[in-house]
């Protein structure tokens, strides 16, 4: 086995990102743009705000990651990518688990950066936002492979972005409870730790639920 | 084990007769434990009177909609590992009776939490942890029908919903887990059937005069709800049949 694949694989979606849209910048607009609807639609009231900022930003980054989910597999699937990596000696999980780091690289990550000053722009002081960035790499990564499941799952279909969002919705709930705990109990709760189990848990599992699928998608 | 039940012809004919008993004899208990429940036990001052009688609906749904998650997903498993074709018409069939009976243990709970619990409850229904749980489930249950519904191919319907519904069972536990954490003050009341303590007591179980026609109206469900199995199951084998013979009919042999 060889590791050629995975790094094809990761650079791959890498590149399509930056081609097809405007790589890092098309996130950040998703984020900052649904921070900007929020005093809009809950008011603005600064307490009310603060307290519900960083809750909107994990809706955001869950909003986000259901948003850019159709395409992670469906293009390999259409430009025969997949029926390739099928017949590599590399295991299909671990290419689905690089495509998957690549994909929250491109569409988590910046979340995590502009966290802080979205939550500054709602009113959420700096010392609460700066523990809440590892919990949004955590979450993040949570979504992407368990959403990453779904995505596999349906590739085969045609326009299945509401069915994947409809699969994954249900997945997301642990993070997601998890992570708006510990925004609330920092560093010292055991919530972290438990969005942290989580990640891992989904780290061990979703590759293998995302191979099995894809070679169905191939099939 | 597997090989003998998954025979479809042993099946069609150990289900013609197991159908009727089934749902029969689920009905009239059903029939009975609500009977007992609506008319003949006392109502319950402290978990809203006369409401509290949603318990008889409440409870089995409850502990059915469970049930037949687990049963999804084992049928799955049993599927994935030794394609028994029997076992994926099983899955297939018990999919919208789980969602159903979930719906159904989510209204009921609703129903009976709004008044009951009031302003403790905060009057959202949403709220409750137990409740949200069951919600979490349907949606599981919804998305396995959806995905199934997307695919063209039974083939490809049946993998995609077997790996779906595994990953889901193991989740399940992390879902549940998580959403107590959420509202670690759940306002609805621990497990009491099971619970055997002394009657004056805090902690006390269930009363027996509800117990007898609780169990009897789950017994009672149980049995309707595996003849409703059975009979979506062979109406899925007739059609599969049915197909079978227009095919070659069409091709002239």
């Amino acid at each position: 086995m060889s590791p050629a694949p995975l790094l094809s694989a990761f650079r791959q979606a890498l590149s399509e990102a930056w081609a097809s849209g405007a790589g890092l910048l098309l996130p950040l607009g998703f984020f900052s743009g649904t921070a900007m609807l929020v005093p809009f639609t809950l008011g603005d009231q600064a307490e009310t705000l603060a307290k519900i900022g960083p809750g909107v930003l994990w809706l955001a980054l869950a909003l986000a990651s259901l948003v850019t989910l159709e395409r992670v597999f469906q293009a390999d699937l259409q430009d025969g990518a997949l029926d390739l990596w099928v017949q590599e000696d590399t295991s299909i999980s671990l290419i689905a688990l690089a495509k998957t780091l690549a994909h929250w690289l491109i569409s988590g990550a910046p979340l995590i950066v502009m966290a802080p000053v979205l939550g500054r722009l709602l009113g959420v002081p700096f010392d609460q936002m700066v523990p809440a960035m590892l919990a949004y790499g955590l979450g993040g990564l949570t979504f992407f492979l368990w959403g990453g499941v779904a995505a596999a799952l349906a590739a085969g279909v045609a326009r299945a972005g509401l069915l994947i969002a409809l699969i994954a919705i249900p997945f997301f709930v642990p993070a997601i409870i998890f992570g708006t705990l510990s925004l609330n109990q920092g560093f010292d709760g055991s919530a972290i730790l438990f969005l942290s189990a989580s990640a891992l848990f989904a780290l061990g599992v979703a590759p293998a639920a995302m191979g099995a699928a894809l070679r169905l998608a191939a099939d | 084990m597997w090989s003998f039940f998954a025979n479809p012809h042993r099946f069609l004919g150990f289900s013609k007769v197991a159908v009727p008993i089934a749902i029969a004899l689920g009905l009239a208990l059903t029939a009975w434990s609500l009977y007992q429940g609506l008319w003949v036990v006392p109502p319950v001052p402290d978990q809203g009177g006369d409401i509290a009688r949603a318990m008889f609906v409440h409870v089995p749904s409850a502990w059915l909609s469970m049930g037949l998650y687990v049963g999804l997903a084992g049928a799955s498993f049993v599927w994935f590992i030794w394609r028994h074709e029997l076992a994926d018409v099983a899955a297939r069939a018990i999919a919208p009776i789980g969602a159903g009976y979930t719906a159904l243990c989510f209204a009921t709970g609703a129903i009976w939490g709004e008044p009951t619990w009031g302003k403790a409850w905060r009057n959202v229904i949403l709220y409750d942890s137990r409740l949200m749980s069951v919600l979490v489930l349907l949606f599981l249950f919804i998305g396995y029908m959806a995905l199934r519904a997307a695919l063209e191919t039974r083939q490809k319907a049946a993998r995609a919903g077997a790996i779906l519904a595994m990953v889901g069972l193991i989740n399940v536990p992390i879902i549940k887990f998580s959403v107590d954490l959420w509202k670690e003050s759940t306002i609805h009341q621990g497990s009491s059937v099971l619970r055997f303590g002394e009657a004056a007591s805090e902690s006390a179980g269930i009363h027996p005069v509800f117990l007898l026609p609780l169990m009897i109206g789950f017994l009672g469900q149980l049995l309707f709800v595996s003849g409703l199995v059975m009979m979506l199951m062979r109406a899925e084998i007739f059609g599969q049949q049915a197909d079978a013979m227009l095919a070659r009919r069409l091709s002239g042999a």
